[in-house]
């Protein structure tokens, strides 16, 4: 007698917790809403990385405060000038694009001291130690006319001089590439090699608009 | 012999579809994460220049953009033109866009603002030139001229 109630009560208990099996939700439309959602994102984002050359503008003149021209050495000056028909003149002599970077390089490094190239000043640099630091500066002048094109691909070409030289003098002191190096080994080679770019004050000489 | 019955059809197991809006949510994260809102509908036709030197934007938040080329829609001329959020806009108004875009940072944020000055390749350096003289007096000086990365000397 004890032994069927138990049997029951099993039965029973069997029945409320266990039996129940819980019925399979259907998940096929859900495959179909992410698709919807996919396709939301894909057309409404676009996978644009903003890459460019980046610059630092200098403060507009001070209309009060005279502004005396800063005396720059003609030795320690590398001038480029855009004309309005894509042309180069470099140093006052006709350039070409291909060779600006070398001339540029050769330039800010001038390795055999050169009297008509930049003076050197001895500094001392945290992590480097002693450094000639060029001061040679690279002035740019464009026209108004001169296509963008040109103007970035000279930006470019004198970035480049900049940051071949901060790759060589990287190897040469750390024995790696300049964009591998820690931040302070960077900043110290920043400071060895500034990049001099200073743009005139715009003119208009073409006439091309 | 009864064991060999073959008038019963084969049934083919239905496959389990469960799994599939799992696979599909994975490819919504993924685009999410890689790809950014478009910030603005273009007016203006720009193809950026190649340029090989080029640094990646970093903090898209603290970054503006003025697109300047062509108009797309051909009425407006063919001059290129000056485009600062969705509309077109004249020189003048640059100074007051940089004053709404840094205002709308955090006051820590403002002096790492950049402008990202996206200008078509055919543009003359007028109107490039026009704006970062603008640029300068609005005190914004960082700027980034947006290229794409390429090798020089294609042509």
């Amino acid at each position: 007698m004890e032994l069927l109630f138990i049997h029951r009560l099993a039965n029973s208990l069997k029945n409320n917790f266990m039996a129940k099996k819980t019925p399979e939700l259907n998940t096929a439309s859900m495959a179909d809403i992410s698709f919807l959602l996919l396709t939301f994102f894909l057309l409404t984002s676009s996978i644009n990385t903003d890459l460019g050359i980046n610059r630092l503008l200098p403060p507009p003149p001070d209309p009060e405060h005279k502004q005396d021209d800063v005396r720059v050495k003609k030795r320690n000056l590398f001038t480029v000038l855009v004309s309005a028909y894509d042309q180069l003149l470099v140093n006052g002599r006709p350039g070409n694009i291909k060779t600006l970077k070398n001339e540029a390089k050769e330039f800010i490094s001038n390795n055999y001291n050169d009297p008509g190239l930049p003076e050197k000043e001895l500094t001392y640099i945290e992590h480097i130690g002693n450094y000639e630091v060029s001061k040679g500066i690279i002035s740019l002048q464009n026209d108004r006319g001169t296509s963008y094109d040109m103007y970035i691909t000279v930006q470019n070409e004198l970035t480049a001089a900049f940051n071949e030289l901060r790759n060589g003098l990287a190897i040469e002191k750390f024995g790696m590439a300049f964009g591998s190096i820690n931040f302070d080994c960077q900043q110290a080679i920043r400071t060895a090699i500034p990049m001099k770019i200073s743009e005139a004050e715009p003119r208009d000489l073409g006439g091309r608009k | 012999m009864g064991r060999f019955k073959k008038d019963e059809k084969p049934k083919v197991p239905s496959i389990n579809t469960g799994s599939m809006s799992d696979i599909i949510f994975m490819f919504l994260f993924f685009f999410m994460v890689i790809t950014t809102i478009r910030e603005a509908t273009l007016h203006v036709r720009v193809v950026e220049p190649v340029a090989s030197e080029v640094q990646r934007l970093e903090r898209k938040a603290l970054v503006s953009y003025i697109y300047v080329g062509p108009p797309i829609n051909v009425i407006y001329g063919t001059e290129p033109r000056i485009q600062l959020n969705d509309v077109y806009a004249n020189l003048s108004d640059v100074g007051e866009f940089i004053t709404i875009e840094r205002l709308a940072r955090n006051e820590i944020d403002r002096q790492f603002l950049t402008t990202s000055l996206k200008v078509d390749k055919n543009t003359r350096m007028g109107i490039v030139t026009d704006i970062k003289q603008e640029l300068r007096y609005a005190s914004s000086f960082r700027i980034n001229y947006a290229t794409r990365k390429g090798e020089m000397f294609r042509n």
